[in-house]
């Protein structure tokens, strides 16, 4: 059997037992019927008074409280019967090997009638819905995002697995020298990607495309030897899967830098600890081991950057942030209480008004040195 | 000393010269605002409530169902005439002038009875106003019979000596068979979006006057008929004589004087409502004075005795024979008509009694439909059935209305205070022989505490209505809610999960009994090679005990019953009737065999309990279980 063919026949296998564990949710809700029970679905309530700290895989995961989703009321019932629906058009994909995109999974309940999904976030809460039943992954039932950009650029050779109506073929690509300028761009199932070999020291992640287009042209890459990964507003599940195991693989260190907002945090948050919308994902996508670079609240007096007044939503979220268990540290809890203080925000590129070059030769240097990262 | 002497005279002296009477326009310039007329906004409602008052009591006293014509044409910039007429009794020509051309004329103002006019200032202020503003005079048709002739007038008020002034007088033709037309030309400003217009005046006035038909005819031309809603005149109230409580020492005094009673016991008897002769005596004894002393001999201070005696001795309350009240059933035929409402809830409560005066409370709430959802509620306030437009926050009608907690009539109520917000109108009425109001425009109740209380009572009885309908109004709309389930999702669901997993569909009738919480009756059957077995089964869902009869109709006899049922035929058919009696959460089963090729799908039927508390089975025709009744 060659490479291709394994690889063929290992992901019929996995898709096989996707359609079971799949199946296992109607059956539960055929057997309620026999027993003339109620139909209804436990799932872990997803709010951020429901995540605990997994100590072993230092992640935040889903807690103990669990909501029922039955058929006593209207809205359980058709949330039971738009499951059915999505379940057997996912079994109907697996079988025939094809794929979709979120979006169409939420164009095609169109036909559905009564189990027509009403707006995109609900079938996207759905596909997240049966990946917590069935401990899988959208991947797995070949469902994928929208591209949304996320890019890596920096020396590291990477072997993209492509299969493409059941031909399966390889592709090495270096990520400085046969990449434009954009960078190589993260496919939504990184499951396919290989690290060939790098010359890298640690990965940064950046959240605006401004100042990952500061630090390409100013040569930070070369200069520190960096993989720049461009997180493009809340990362992908791909980008921080990528992330987690450039970490692991690779033990590269990861640090993140973002704009200094709670809106920021919040990615840096997902990258770290999961997000509260996916915290069953959290195992596989969150990188424990990222640390924060910044813009620290303290870097907005350390640095005297321009600033912007805090809105009343900014403050909201912040006040939040403040009852959120990933930012329960000593550390989070004294840059959000200095930022209320404060009641201003910067961004990345403020850095800009002490010239082009302050980020990257003084400002990035100074933080990475004081992480023990150069 | 003899200079002061000279001096203080002087002063009398000139003081004398400026002292003269008051002339009544002076007066009434003084006092426009205090008989409505303080902006041109208002002046041209109270002209129009003035004369539509007048317009139904006249109707009402002389049991005519009102028909009145109300027109507003606009003439100048700023001048606007005013034409109200109604098909009442007319009035005798020789008194059209003053009752037009006389401030304080008028038939009802000794009389103690219940009225929308009181005091003769009403209409002849609006003459007033009229001749003030536009220095026009008022002219007025009346004919009081079909063979009499129509007398036409035009008149102002001599401004000196309060007489009328006639310019014109004649007798025209008038094809009315009897009635009064007045026509005015005033300064005004006409509005009409707001309650407070002669439309919000025309529709209030509408709503408590189901008997009149009134028409409006707007300077826009545009004509709104608020049509009646019933033919029966309201009851004519009584008049009725004066409660000693609550009677003033001046009124007490007058009253001695001009009565022509001997005795004093004779005089309380009969010239005051509830004393008899025991009472009489009592009163009489209580203030210290002969029973039998001529009353026109007594003195000031025996006079103040009496009055005290009054209060002592036990006097029951006066009758309410004299007060008309709406009744509950007309004021929800106004509400009915006037607004598109889903729910109303009407209230008049018992008389009772404020300063010797006898008063009723009704109350009415409607509630949903086309109102809005986002404003503070309305209240239409009436005294007498005449709407009170103005001065809202000072009327003890509102003061009831925010006293009440409506949250606990499911209405919002932002601050927890005052009045709520929702799609309601909330109507109080306060019927008196004497309403107190705070002024002489007649807008606002005064705070007498047991008229609040009175009001509050009411406006809380039909705010417990609307509480109940709209709980009525929740548990439909979560039986409907299950309905869709039940009857929409349910059967897809089932028949999803059963293509998927290839197993045959389940039988959802349990799961539907219980979310409904219903009595399940579910039979299946067994086909055996010569004989079936059929198997009902009865499960108690529900959070009560349910007793009722199952039937089982059929052609043929069934077999082996168990438990037996009673068996009645009619029809050439057979009824198994088994009685049923089952605890929450219990189950029965009831078995039988009938023999093979026979029909097992017959429905079952269920007698002595709501077919909607039961799933699987239908409810016994009334008629058949009527027939067996006979049998």
């Amino acid at each position: 059997m060659s490479a291709g063919e394994e690889l063929v026949k290992a992901k019929k296998e996995k898709d096989g037992l996707t359609k079971q564990r799949l199946l296992q949710i109607i059956k539960t809700i055929y057997d309620q019927f026999a027993k003339e029970q109620i139909p209804q679905l436990l799932i872990p309530t997803r709010t951020k008074s429901n995540i605990a700290f997994n100590e072993e895989s230092e992640v935040w995961v889903y807690g103990e409280r669990e909501s029922a989703r039955s058929c006593k009321t209207v809205r359980g019932a058709y949330s039971l019967l738009k499951s059915s629906y999505t379940i057997e058009f996912l079994n109907k994909q697996l079988e025939e090997n094809r794929s979709s995109t979120l979006r169409e999974l939420y164009y095609i309940s169109e036909g559905w009638k009564l189990a027509k999904f009403r707006e995109q976030p609900e079938s996207d809460r759905m596909i997240e819905d049966l990946e917590i039943i069935t401990e899988l992954q959208r991947e797995n039932f070949h469902v994928r995002p929208e591209e949304n950009g996320a890019t890596i650029f920096g020396p590291i050779r990477i072997k993209e697995n492509v299969e493409r109506r059941g031909q399966v073929s390889e592709r090495v690509i270096h990520c400085i020298d046969d990449v434009g300028e954009g960078g190589y761009q993260i496919p939504y199932n990184v499951d396919n990607l290989d690290f060939v070999e790098h010359d890298a020291k640690f990965v940064i992640a950046i959240e605006t495309g401004g100042m990952r287009d500061r630090l390409i042209e100013n040569g930070f890459d070369t200069d520190h030897d960096a993989i720049i990964v461009h997180l493009k507003g809340q990362p992908a599940r791909s980008t921080r899967r990528l992330l987690k195991s450039m970490n692991e693989r690779l033990k590269l260190p990861v640090v993140v830098f973002t704009d200094g907002d709670p809106w920021s945090y919040r990615i840096f948050a997902s990258v770290a600890y999961g997000s509260i919308k996916s915290a069953h994902m959290s195992e596989y996508m969150a990188t424990p081991a990222a640390q924060f670079i910044g813009v620290r609240p303290s870097d907005i007096v350390n640095y005297d950057l321009p600033t912007d007044k805090l809105s009343d939503q900014d403050i909201r979220a912040l006040q939040s942030e403040l009852t959120d268990p990933r930012f329960g540290t000593d550390f989070w809890k004294d840059e959000i209480k200095l930022q209320l203080e404060l009641k201003k925000k910067s961004e990345q590129q403020a850095f800009a008004s002490r010239g082009l070059d302050y980020v990257t030769d003084v400002y990035l240097p100074e933080r990475l040195t004081s992480l023990g990262i150069i | 000393m003899i200079g002061e002497d000279k001096m203080a005279e002087n002063i009398a002296e000139k003081l004398a010269q400026k002292q003269r009477e008051i002339s009544i326009a002076e007066f009434f310039e003084k006092n426009r605002q205090i008989l409505g007329f303080d902006s041109s906004t208002r002046s041209l409602i109270t002209s129009v409530k003035e004369a539509v008052d007048n317009a139904l009591d006249a109707c009402e006293e002389s049991g005519v169902l009102p028909d009145i014509l109300v027109e507003i044409q606009k003439v100048d910039r700023d001048n606007y005439r005013l034409i109200v007429e109604d098909n009442g009794p007319g009035i005798v020509k020789e008194q059209i002038p003053r009752v037009f051309g006389k401030l304080l004329y008028g038939s009802r103002f000794h009389a103690l009875k219940q009225s929308r006019g009181q005091q003769g200032i009403g209409i002849s202020a609006v003459v007033l106003y009229a001749q003030l503003t536009s220095g026009r005079p008022t002219a007025i048709y009346s004919k009081t019979g079909k063979n009499k002739e129509a007398h036409y007038y035009e008149l102002v008020i001599n401004t000196k000596t309060n007489e009328p002034e006639i310019l014109m007088e004649k007798i025209v033709p008038w094809d009315r068979p009897h009635g009064t037309r007045i026509e005015v030309e005033m300064e005004g400003t006409y509005v009409r979006a707001r309650k407070q217009s002669i439309y919000g005046y025309a529709k209030s006035t509408a709503i408590v006057n189901p008997h009149a038909r009134l028409t409006l005819i707007e300077p826009t031309g545009d004509t709104q008929v608020f049509e009646r809603a019933t033919e029966v005149l309201p009851v004519e109230p009584c008049e009725i004589l004066p409660h000693p409580e609550g009677i003033e020492l001046g009124t007490l005094i007058r009253m001695l004087r001009d009565t022509e009673r001997r005795r004093l016991t004779s005089f309380l008897t009969n010239e005051f409502a509830r004393i008899g002769h025991k009472t009489a005596k009592d009163i009489c004894a209580r203030a210290g004075i002969d029973p039998d002393v001529n009353p026109s001999d007594l003195s000031r201070d025996q006079a103040k005795r009496l009055l005290e005696a009054f209060k002592i001795v036990k006097i029951i309350a006066p009758s309410t024979e004299c007060l008309s009240p709406i009744t509950e059933e007309l004021i929800r035929k106004g509400l009915e008509k006037e607004y598109d409402v889903d729910f109303i809830a009407t209230t008049t409560r018992d008389a009772s009694v404020h300063t010797g005066n006898p008063f009723i409370v009704e109350a009415g709430i409607a509630y949903g439909g086309s109102l809005s959802k986002d404003e503070k509620t309305d209240i239409l306030r009436f005294a007498n059935r005449v709407p009170l437009l103005y001065q809202q926050g000072g009327c003890a009608s509102t003061h009831a209305v925010e006293k009440i907690n409506w949250r606990n009539y499911e209405l919002l109520q932002p601050g927890g205070s005052g009045i709520p917000q929702g799609p309601a109108v909330i109507l109080t009425h306060v019927a008196s022989t004497n309403v107190p109001f705070t002024s002489e425009s007649k807008e606002a109740i005064a705070d007498i505490p047991e008229i609040v209380d009175e009001i509050e009572l009411a406006v809380r009885d039909v705010a417990r209505g609307l509480k109940n309908y709209l709980a009525k109004q929740k548990i439909l709309a979560k039986r409907k809610e299950k309905e869709e389930i039940i009857e929409k999702v349910l059967p897809k669901l089932a028949e999803k999960v059963s293509a998927a997993t290839g197993e045959p569909q389940p039988d959802i009738l349990p799961i539907v009994a219980k979310i409904m919480g219903n009595v399940l009756v579910q039979k299946t059957a067994e086909q055996g090679e010569n004989t079936s077995i059929v198997t009902i089964r009865i499960k108690n869902f529900s959070e009560s005990q349910k007793e009722f009869k199952l039937h089982q109709v059929s052609a043929e006899e069934i077999e082996d019953p168990s438990p037996k049922p009673r068996v009645s035929s009619f029809d050439g058919q057979f009824d198994a009737i088994w009685k049923i009696s089952i605890k929450p959460n219990a189950e029965k089963r009831v078995r039988y065999t009938v023999k093979s090729g026979q029909s097992t799908s017959a429905n079952l039927l269920v007698e002595g309990i709501l077919a909607e508390m039961v799933t699987g089975a239908d409810a016994l025709p009334k008629k058949r279980a009527s027939e067996r009744g006979k049998a």
